[in-house]
């Protein structure tokens, strides 16, 4: 019987121009062991059983192949496979052909140390559970024990079997601390793990001590209770950063690229970029995204240069001009040499400015850092003073050292350092179901400050796409009959016009003039949509903008006037910004009338145009010394300074890897609304922070005066601990409770359905 | 009380056992796609039904 499976419409990727498919063979790997070549893809859209099955049947059925496995959880698909490395891009297309976008990447690129922390985290708490059950069960012996009266050779042999687990579970799984603490203390700093790892240490010591001098009391369970639960936030803390990561770089991963080298004998060959020199020469495809800085040798084109400038209209080139890596080619192939790599290139010089302007920048202290800095003196001192007051009133070594560690165990920030990762785990949770990526650890505490946020215009503010915006001289008809001709082309402004008119016939024997439009043979004449000078005969008057001229012999020339829109909600983003009390400044490299423009629109009254990367920097920087918290939010490569210039930063997922990897937050999707979520639950979280601090705070100046007093004896000492940890998660839940609205959107849109999937 | 002596050494070593598969499991990548894993249940081991014509 076959099982049922859950029904899943295949999505098809998301069609972005500009995005081609990318050769795999460069990122073959050769296995050494088996032989066997292997190849690692991104896949998009794949969300359920019937997408696992659906990919590693069809792959399995191709010649040669001999496993091929899909990730769900990091979206990728793994393939090892036999025979001529040309077959990659046959695996690619077999992907493809079921309607996923599959792109090969290069795994040591892209994994980080994420995945191997994750890991030890893990390996850590599962070690500190084990321990935590076995004492547990153990040390509820010895206490029932007080009660019923257990002799003391059990109870020093029970303690004893306490040890046995406790020390070593201690000296393996509280590494993390210890290594964070260690870091801190070399620094001159101190930090919530000084508090802890003393704690971990020194209540085991004592315990120690207290069996082989067959004591009463162990602090065993306490300890290994403690490090149980700290490594459960961690642990959680550190998975939900991960996946947000994770998921970056696979939006990152899906737009790698091979440029295709001109061999010297004239053959083509795709390579990866980082493999040219200075002198070769590639060839750029129609809607190919440039790979390299260079000159153009040979060809003429127009260029997208929005994600580098941000400059909206396309930029005609010819031969002889500079061209730069991340512009997308809109017209005839161009071939280009290369002129600059690595350290030359426009990309080594923003990310040199970034540097500069992160270096700049103060250091930011999280809040748990900041009490903890209070913290740990002030408990330090309180369990110093206890023993020297016991001491003092003649109360004995044993009894002062035993009340001085109950001080260290019971104010042992326990809640504290659950405090934080708790709210920050579940608010980074409901983020990304909304399809914001939280990067960066103190990114919501940084977000919730923020008194003014920086705009960028192209791609940020508006769509980055141009559309068509207005028909003069003509109407509805004239835009059917010019759409018959903009069909055929892949310049973005016969699409954006294609768009607009929907669908229908297109014209055949078009022909493309490189640069200036489209010719075409009709029955009355020849028709002609393109640029100005060469569809129409109108002077230009200054006001030439994205537009396109439809001419047709007896007619009067048509004029489609193009924009690139705002995103569909940035009015009401922007009016809300500011209700909430927020200075918002637009800051662009586009012209000044286009800038002006949105900014009108927008009602945003500070603005600046035709900015370059560092005149953003400097801004950025002079609302800092004015002491402004500045939230930046951009996309583009000149953007990418000022991302790391502004105490907290936001990008779309469209925007240029650089400026991505420097976002503390990346958020997907056509509209702007994340960036008012994020800065909604990232003030709710920090209202949240701020009352487990509090709580945890209040808890321990209720129970420092029995431990002072040394009234705590270790069952004290464990109730008290989860109580207080057990009431700062709690409220922390209700981060997910309130505020809760409309259903996040799926970030994959079906647009497919396929039958049942059997 | 001298049946404590080889009780708890007894239930600590099946704890251990407990332990040592989770750190098996964890090394060998059972770990590595959670989402996966429990999707995948719901796929059948065998592929002997991979010609069988489609089901509307």
């Amino acid at each position: 019987m076959p099982t049922a499976l859950p029904t899943c419409p295949v999505p098809r990727g998301p069609d972005v121009p500009g995005e081609p498919r990318v050769e795999a063979a460069p990122f073959l790997r050769v296995d050494p062991t088996s032989g066997l070549l292997r190849l690692d893809l991104v896949v998009e859209g794949v969300h359920c059983a019937a997408c696992i099955r659906r990919i590693e049947r069809a792959l399995g059925k191709l010649p040669g192949v001999r496993e091929a496995r899909v990730n769900l959880t990091t979206r990728r698909l793994a393939v090892a496979f036999e025979g001529d490395p040309a077959r990659a891009g046959e695996i690619v297309a077999a992907v493809e052909g079921l309607g996923y976008r599959a792109v090969p990447f290069d795994p040591s690129r892209l994994e980080g140390g994420d995945a191997a922390a994750e890991k030890e985290l893990l390996l850590c708490l599962a070690v500190a559970g084990f321990a935590a059950g076995n004492i547990m069960l153990l040390a509820v012996s010895v206490w029932s024990g007080h009660f019923v009266g257990m002799g003391e050779a059990t109870r020093t042999f029970l303690h004893w079997f306490q040890a046995l687990i406790a020390l070593p579970t201690i000296a393996f799984a509280g590494r993390p601390f210890f290594r964070s603490a260690l870091g801190a203390l070399r620094h001159g700093r101190t930090n919530m793990d000084v508090p802890i790892s003393l704690a971990v240490i020194l209540a085991p010591t004592v315990s120690l001590v207290e069996t082989i001098r067959a004591g009463e009391h162990a602090y065993f369970d306490s300890a290994v209770t403690l490090l149980f639960f700290l490594l459960i936030g961690r642990y959680l803390d550190r998975r939900a950063r991960g996946a947000a990561r994770a998921a970056a770089t696979r939006l990152l991963a899906l737009r790698a690229q091979a440029v295709s080298r001109i061999e010297p004998d004239g053959t083509i060959r795709p390579v990866r970029p980082e493999s040219l020199e200075v002198g070769q020469r590639v060839l750029v495809a129609t809607g190919e995204r440039i790979g390299v800085d260079g000159e153009v040798v040979s060809g003429r084109s127009e260029l997208d240069t929005s994600l580098v400038s941000g400059e909206t209209l396309p930029q005609p080139v010819g031969p002889g001009d500079r061209v730069f890596a991340g512009t997308v080619n809109l017209g005839p192939p161009l071939e280009v040499r290369v002129v600059a790599v690595g350290e030359g290139t426009l990309l080594a010089e923003i990310v040199r400015l970034m540097e500069a302007a992160e270096q700049r920048r103060s250091r930011f202290v999280a809040l748990a850092d900041r009490v903890s800095r209070l913290y740990a003196p002030f408990v330090h001192s309180l369990a110093a003073l206890t023993f020297a007051g016991w001491l003092f009133a003649g109360a004995g070594w044993h009894f002062a050292v035993m009340s001085a560690i109950a001080v260290l165990i019971i104010t042992c920030p326990c809640a504290l350092g659950l405090a934080v990762p708790a709210v920050q785990v579940i608010a980074a949770g409901r983020l990304m179901k909304g399809g914001t990526l939280v990067k960066s650890a103190t990114a919501l505490e940084r977000f919730a400050r923020v008194d003014t946020v920086v705009f960028d215009k192209t791609g940020t503010l508006t769509t980055g796409r141009m559309s068509l915006e207005a028909i003069e001289g003509g109407g509805r008809k004239d835009l059917e009959a010019a759409a018959t001709l903009a069909r055929t082309s892949r310049h973005p402004l016969a699409r954006a016009l294609a768009a607009a008119a929907g669908p229908g016939p297109s014209a055949t024997g078009v022909e493309e003039v490189a640069g200036r439009g489209l010719r075409w043979q009709g029955p009355e004449g020849e028709w002609r949509l393109g640029r100005r000078g060469f569809a129409a005969d109108v002077e230009d008057d200054g006001t030439a903008g994205a537009e396109l001229w439809l001419a047709r012999p007896g007619r009067p020339p048509v004029r489609f006037r193009f924009a690139d829109p705002l995103r569909p909600d940035a009015a009401e983003v922007v009016a809300a910004l500011r209700a909430r009390g927020l200075e918002l400044e637009l800051l662009s490299g586009d012209r000044t009338a286009t800038v002006a423009e949105v900014a009108r629109r927008l009602g945003i009254d500070r603005w600046r145009a035709e900015l370059a990367p560092a005149e953003k920097v400097a801004r950025l920087e002079e609302l800092a010394r004015a002491g402004r918290e500045v939230a930046m939010v951009g996309d583009g490569l000149n953007d990418a300074p000022a991302l790391a210039a502004a105490r907290v930063s936001l990008s779309p997922a469209s925007a240029v890897d650089v400026a991505q990897t420097t976002a503390d937050a990346v958020f997907q999707g056509v509209k702007l609304a994340p960036v008012l979520e994020v800065l909604e639950v990232a003030r709710r979280a920090e209202r949240l922070v701020r009352q487990n601090i509090a709580l945890s705070i209040a808890y321990n100046l209720c129970a420092v005066p029995l431990a002072v007093l040394g009234y705590v004896t270790p069952l004290v000492a464990a109730i008290a601990m989860s109580t207080s940890s057990l009431l700062v998660v709690g409220n922390s839940l209700r981060l997910q409770l309130g505020g809760r609205r409309e259903a996040p959107a799926s970030t994959s849109v079906p647009a497919r359905p396929v039958g049942a999937a059997a | 009380m001298s049946g404590l002596l080889y009780l708890i050494p007894i239930a600590l070593f099946l704890g251990l056992l407990g332990l040592a598969a989770f750190v098996w499991a964890l090394k060998s990548g059972q770990f590595d796609d959670l989402d996966g894993a429990a999707q995948r249940v719901l796929l059948d081991d065998e592929e002997e039904d991979e010609d069988r014509p489609k089901a509307g």
